[in-house]
């Protein structure tokens, strides 16, 4: 996907363009692309008057900016404590194992699936849950993990 | 409509009281995180549509003029007991519904709200006893105190209209009307409120050296609510749900110490926490009571949001100043301290959600009243998120100096699927665990510190026997290691440290002297880390080595893992005496490592199997062992 500066434009229209700004500027964007493009960093360093390092220092301190494309189906695997103790890992396993991914992969060769791990989506009393995108669900089991994955597989037409 | 004076705000409170009076049914679906994730919007969607097609008068906003008899459909603030949701409450009746579906709609509107039926099925059963009016009778609410949380299931937790008309924003009207900052700050002060955020620091004092600096050009007045800890998400229901509550305490601490500008960071992973506190900032700045001259008393106050990016280390205080800012949130080296020089480098003050949406009470009701719940040095109510392997997992809110043991039976139930109790995690990462020596330990910041944990922002993770602590410890340097900011040695540099050495030992190839070298480097971080996180990311450490020594032991010496968990050192084995050969594990068996004929013991071959741990899962006969 090309970067369209215009949009970039009405969206450091939006906040003004402050470097103390820099954090919500690149939400927004990532909200559009699910990414930060380099070209769109560098122009919003540019207009905020920043050097391209400084932008590229905040951007890759925070977990939640990514400067690769992401797939289709985002699924974050909770691994916080209340997850944890209820057996997450083995959640987490048998979504490498039917995803056919790696420990450590972010996104599928196909572009169908980015496996994150995170540390608490705050639904700790449904003990351990998945996100799928901006879904949230609760109570997963191994089965329950890798009949999720074959019902997306199945409406992806991936085999 | 802008209220431009007292007058104004008053008579709209009286209406917006009116209106709630007209209302013939209440219904409160649970909008907490927990419900929603198990499908409440859909059953909010579905009241609205089924009570209209009934051809019942429905409203959900007053903003509808509602006629006498009206039925009013509101999202409220997380119920508490996230096990049962998604919940609906049903007033005035104070009926109680369990794990209502969208299905379960139509036979609710035609019983109950039309002919005030109970419908059975739905209300909570437990052990042949009926729960209908749950926060009242349920075991889980008896011990608790609901006051911060009492318009919760209550009130919705969108409409600044059901705040005002149930007294909201009185305490701000007093604040500005009747009082002088110093007799806010010396009221704060006197009810001994401290910080909910985990230092548990006294608010009033915080505020009292922010108040004396000149505020050239400008005070900040900023709300943490980065609550990061994994298993605490107390705040989050705060802001979910009365987000009214916070921001009042926010503009009255705005007037106490002279600040006009306010910040609320929040962490980008509630999104919902987000979208319900940008409803409640434009409807407060609507109403006037967000802005410029607030009810025509000359004092100003502006408030936003800043999110975050997820970055645990920017809970802490400087680093949640430099992300404020556009920065890396990296924290600064102290002094000077944040009252001083925070935000922008002018004088800030900066407390947790919890702790703002405290004070409106404290002004309104007095110090006295305050200081009546609670323990004389940590006086109050605390709220915690109840999780782990615990039957009832949820959102508690309890006095400060409740023991553990009330916590843990009485308001949990006891632990799950009859597991026994090993520990709790209390306070997250920088926290430590609580056992069973503990379990009449009264908690509060005093008590709970002087055993080598603390009460943090109020996450308790409980765990069984099946929990290894040496395994717990890992995920918790496994999780600070990731959350490390870089900045100093010894933090970046000694928690990976320790974390590989308890890799080893989870792994059987850990020595004694491991653990001499774990102590003396948990000690280096403690002393020498710039910052919160650096100080006591070896707490889970530490409190482990310190409370199961011997579990570590087990691992560095006998090479086993007492509970089971780490899968180099225990192999599974089926217990002929319990086997009855049912042949469900060989069936179930993944590398078909288990034999046997049926009617007589199997046997599992240890060189294929793979621990997954599906045979003990599937087993029946608790035949199958680890060894």
């Amino acid at each position: 996907m090309k970067t369209d500066f215009k949009l970039i434009d009405s969206i450091l229209e939006q906040h003004g363009s402050d470097k103390s700004k820099v954090i919500g500027i690149m939400q927004d964007i990532q909200k559009e692309y699910r990414y930060l493009p380099e070209d769109a960093l560098k122009y919003v360093a540019d207009k905020v008057g920043m050097s391209y390092s400084k932008i590229y220092g905040v951007a890759t301190f925070y977990e939640n900016f990514s400067l690769e494309g992401k797939g289709k189906y985002v699924i974050k695997c909770c691994n916080g404590t209340a997850c944890h103790v209820r057996k997450s890992d083995d959640v987490q396993a048998a979504l490498w194992e039917a995803t056919g991914m790696k420990p450590g992969q972010h996104t599928s060769a196909d572009g169908v699936f980015t496996i994150e791990r995170v540390s608490c989506l705050g639904s700790c009393g449904l003990a351990p849950t998945v996100m799928v995108n901006d879904e949230v669900h609760s109570k997963m089991t191994p089965d329950k993990m890798r009949a999720l994955v074959q019902e997306i597989k199945e409406k992806e037409g991936v085999k | 409509m802008k209220f431009n004076n007292v007058e104004d705000f008053k008579a709209a409170q009286k209406k917006f009281a009116a209106i709630l009076g007209k209302e013939k049914n209440r219904v409160l679906v649970c909008s907490g995180t927990g419900c929603m994730a198990a499908g409440s919007k859909a059953v909010y969607e579905k009241f609205v549509e089924a009570i209209k097609a009934a051809g019942l008068p429905c409203s959900v906003s007053m903003q509808d003029e509602p006629e006498e008899g009206y039925f009013n459909v509101k999202k409220c603030g997380c119920i508490g007991c996230c096990e049962l949701g998604p919940l609906v409450r049903i007033d005035p009746y104070d009926l109680f519904y369990a794990h209502v579906t969208a299905d379960d709609v139509d036979e609710i509107v035609e019983k109950t709200l039309k002919n005030g039926e109970v419908v059975e099925r739905l209300v909570v059963n437990e052990d042949g006893v009926s729960y209908p009016h749950l926060t009242t009778d349920f075991p889980f609410y008896k011990k608790q105190t609901r006051n911060l949380m009492e318009h919760c299931g209550n009130i919705s937790s969108e409409s600044i209209e059901e705040y005002i008309a149930v007294g909201g924003y009185d305490a701000l009207v007093k604040a500005l009307f009747s009082m002088t900052s110093d007799e806010i700050i010396a009221e704060v002060s006197n009810s001994g409120l401290r910080g909910r955020g985990g230092a548990g620091f006294p608010a009033g004092k915080k505020w009292e050296q922010v108040a004396v600096l000149p505020a050239d050009p400008v005070k900040y007045v900023v709300c943490n609510a980065d609550e990061g800890d994994p298993g605490a998400f107390m705040d989050c229901s705060v802001m979910e749900g009365d987000p009214h509550r916070m921001i009042e305490g926010m503009i009255i601490a705005g007037i106490a110490v002279g600040g006009e500008v306010g910040y609320i960071y929040v962490r980008a992973e509630y999104p919902q926490a987000v979208a319900r506190l940008t409803i409640a900032i434009n409807q407060a700045r609507e109403y006037g009571l967000l802005g410029q001259n607030i009810l025509g008393s000359g004092k100003n106050f502006e408030l936003s949001l800043s999110k975050g990016a997820g970055a645990f280390v920017c809970g802490e205080g400087s680093a949640l100043a430099n992300s404020i800012e556009g920065k890396r949130g990296t924290p600064r080296p102290k002094p000077p301290r944040l009252v001083e020089k925070g935000v922008f480098d002018r004088p800030t003050v900066l407390n947790n959600v919890e702790t703002y949406a405290n004070v409106p009470m404290i002004i309104e009701k007095g110090a006295d009243w305050y200081k009546g719940f609670g323990t004389e040095g940590s006086p109050g109510t605390k709220t915690f998120s109840l999780t782990g392997n615990i039957k009832h997992t949820g959102l508690i809110e309890v006095p400060m100096g409740t023991t553990l043991r009330t916590i843990i039976y009485d308001i949990g139930g006891g632990l799950k699927e009859d597991r026994v109790f090993k520990a709790v995690q209390i306070g997250g990462p920088s926290g430590g665990c609580l056992t069973n020596e503990h379990l009449d330990l009264p908690l509060d910041f005093d008590s709970v510190k002087q055993v080598g944990a603390i009460i943090g922002s109020g996450g308790l993770v409980v765990m069984g026997t099946d929990t290894c602590m040496v395994e717990i410890a890992r995920f918790f340097m496994n999780f600070t290691k990731k959350e490390s900011c870089g900045k100093c040695t010894t933090c970046r540099e000694g928690v990976p440290r320790i974390q590989a050495i308890l890799e080893r030992i989870t792994k059987g190839e850990g020595t004694m002297d491991d653990l001499d070298m774990m102590q003396e480097l948990a000690d280096t971080i403690k002393t020498c880390s710039l910052c919160g996180l650096g100080k006591t990311a070896p707490n889970p450490v530490l409190s482990t080595m310190r409370y199961f020594r011997d579990e570590y032991i087990a691992h560095v010496v006998d090479k086993k893992c007492p509970a089971g968990v780490c899968k180099d050192l225990f192999v599974y084995q089926i217990n002929p005496d319990k086997c009855i050969g049912c042949t469900l594990c060989a069936r179930n068996c993944p590398v078909d490592a288990i034999t046997g004929t049926l009617k007589q013991p199997h046997h599992i071959d240890t060189s294929k199997c793979i621990k997954c741990g599906t045979c003990k899962a599937n087993c029946r006969q608790n035949a199958i062992e680890e060894v």
